[in-house]
């Protein structure tokens, strides 16, 4: 199996060069000067040439793209035009609020769309079963920027219960360990933060959840449908198992199998996701910086983003490749 | 608990059958009714909306909606233009966005997915490499970077979203094809000296429909929320023409003091969205119940 994903792991290599190549172009390609777009319209030519000199856009594209596989290579993405830092550092302050929320956000997903979607295929076509399928065809058609305005409305507008923008209240956090705010304000026993970071997180993380929370819900029942036509299943009803015993011990740990696919193969769209989402919040995460850096032009760090999501993107599904052979055994690379 | 009878053994096929159609009309019924309603709005719009969408009115600024028989049913933005109007207008942009891209990358989908599937060998492996590539993207991302590239457009755009949108069709099709190549008439039609040309087109292509068609809704579906969602952050069509992405977009810095300038073009998105799922669901249900297991379909 380790043999498997070395080689996975060396077939991703050259698809991840194909895609910088991509990018870089594309970014380096698209209207708009970034020198202009950051020193202002009025700067004098002298000034721009010297910027154009020292972040090296005087040089031919190819040499640029050259120099940036160079510092690819020893670990950077060269550094950012608009915050004048390495582009991994900036990323590196911006990507805990990214993964804060998206693991908020499959929290939320998971433990409303499982037990909904198990309940749901259990008892097909009752009035639970009619409740969830509509909730999960609910939940795949929501736009989630659309439903990320309309909580802003309604529960900090009208009912004024919870904070519109941002991570947390300002003063309230204590100081920064690893980035994760309710990581750090629970290892500092700040409990006043934990609240208060979490009445932030809980708006952007429903919208940002929703979509995943329609799908998941629907696989699941279509899950538990399936095995519970199976023969094991009649054997555990026949020696007299309770019924909510058969559903949750015997269907359910069956048909969660393909469910783990699919929390994996929407992580990606998580991510894109909360692209948006983050704007919507002004949620400083990598998702917004990545609207930032592209307005502004800033090929290094536009370029640094995109890998990073990639390359992320592409960790995932071999991460849930392996986990796939690991919970279900007939599986083996 | 539920007791295990002989009747109910018996009873399941037909029962499951009966069950499963009137849901399936039910579904069938409002998807089609909302996605044959929005297609009509879309086409004969511009002929019944109440005002110009694009004629500012600066004496009525986001003036609420008040009720039939008012001047402005759904009410006014911050320019004083008419909602209704606009949303009217945007739901043309959405139906041109969503069919050309089912289209066009419908096509693209199917025709290499054939060719890959039926040739094999150095061709596939050059397709397959191009799927892994693009598919490595998370979706939207490639969206967003390509229309930096190009800049804000309708046909952009339109090229921006088929950019990814071909590789479920050609990811399924290439499977079916896969099996549909050893099949007998295949190799009748090959025995009898038809080309290869002529196989794909008249004996492949056509078992493909079906399927292709369950692909189809799910990504009209998809490609009207990424359309929106460009559109909201700027990348998507130019701010001159109204469409429902570029309503919320201009809507944002309003929630607070006007609730219907982002409920009304973000409802027309649900809506939408939610009857092409239902329709798409049933003529999964219908053709295909294989794709069930993917969940959303794609």
């Amino acid at each position: 199996m380790t043999g498997y994903f070395v080689q996975r792991l060396a077939g991703t290599l050259p698809v991840l060069l194909l895609i910088s190549l991509l990018v870089f172009f594309l970014i380096h390609a698209a209207p708009g000067d970034p020198t202009l777009l950051l020193l202002g319209e009025e700067t004098n030519a002298a000034d721009v040439a010297r910027a154009k000199e020292r972040w090296g856009l005087d040089q031919p594209l190819h040499i640029q793209y050259l120099k940036f596989l160079q510092s690819v290579a020893s670990g950077d993405f060269g550094k950012s035009f608009k915050y004048a830092e390495p582009v991994t550092r900036v990323i590196k302050t911006r990507l805990p609020a990214t993964i804060e929320l998206a693991i908020f956000a499959i929290i939320i997903a998971t433990l409303l769309a499982i037990p909904l979607g198990v309940w749901a295929g259990a008892r097909p076509n009752s009035w639970i079963d009619n409740l969830g399928t509509t909730f999960g065809l609910f939940g795949i058609s929501m736009p989630s920027f659309w439903l990320a305005i309309m909580l802003i409305l309604l529960l900090a507008g009208v009912l004024n219960v919870l904070p519109t923008s941002g991570r947390s209240t300002y003063g309230i956090a204590g100081p920064e360990q690893t980035g994760f705010y309710i990581l750090d304000s629970i290892l500092q026993k700040n409990w006043a933060a934990v609240g208060d970071a979490m009445t932030h997180i809980l708006m952007p993380a429903l919208a940002l959840g929703v979509n995943m929370l329609g799908i998941l819900m629907r696989v699941t029942r279509s899950s538990i449908l399936e095995v519970m036509n199976e023969d094991y299943v009649r054997t555990a009803r026949a020696k007299g198992l309770q019924e909510n015993k058969v559903v949750w011990r015997h269907v359910s740990s069956n048909a969660l199998i393909p469910v783990i696919t699919v929390v994996g193969l929407e992580l990606g769209t998580l991510l894109s996701g909360s692209i948006i989402v983050e704007t919507v919040f002004a949620w400083p995460g990598s998702g917004s910086l990545l609207i930032t850096a592209l307005n502004a032009r800033d090929y290094p760090l536009v370029t640094g983003l995109v890998m990073t999501y990639t390359m992320a993107f592409v960790a995932i599904n071999l991460i849930i490749d392996g986990l796939y052979a690991l919970v279900d055994p007939r599986i083996r690379y | 608990m539920r007791s295990l009878t002989l009747e109910s053994a018996i009873e399941k096929p037909a029962g499951k059958l009966g069950r499963l159609l009137p849901r399936l009309h039910v579904k069938a019924f409002t998807g089609g009714i909302i996605v044959l309603a929005f297609i009509m709005i879309g086409i004969l719009g511009p002929w019944f909306a109440p005002h110009d969408p694009n004629k500012q009115e600066l004496t009525a600024m986001l003036k609420a909606p008040q009720g039939v028989g008012s001047a402005h049913l759904l009410g006014t933005d911050n320019l004083g233009r008419d909602i209704l109007s606009r949303v009217i207008h945007g739901s043309r942009v959405s139906l041109l966005v969503a069919f050309a891209v089912v289209f066009v990358s419908g096509f693209i989908g199917i025709t290499l997915g054939a060719i890959s599937g039926y040739f094999g060998g150095k061709v596939d492996f050059l397709i397959q490499k191009l799927v892994e590539v693009v598919w490595a993207f998370p979706p939207l991302l490639l969206g967003i970077t390509i229309m930096a590239f190009l800049g804000q457009g309708l046909f952009n755009l339109i090229l921006a979203l088929v950019a990814q949108r071909w590789i479920p069709y050609c990811r399924i099709v290439r499977g079916q094809t896969l099996s549909l190549r050893t099949r007998d008439f295949v190799t009748a039609a090959q025995c009898l000296g038809a080309g290869n040309r002529q196989i794909i087109t008249r004996h492949i292509i056509p078992n493909l429909i079906q399927t292709s068609l369950v692909v189809g809704t799910f990504a009209m579906a998809s490609s009207i929320i990424a359309e929106a969602s460009l559109s909201f952050l700027g990348v998507g069509v130019p701010p001159e023409i109204p469409t429902w992405g570029t309503m919320l977009a201009d809507a944002r810095i309003y929630i607070s003091t006007a609730w219907w300038l982002p409920l009304f073009p973000g409802l027309c998105i649900f809506v939408t969205v939610l009857g092409i799922n239902l329709l798409g669901d049933a003529l999964r249900d219908l053709l295909d119940p294989r794709l069930k297991r993917t969940g959303s379909g794609i």
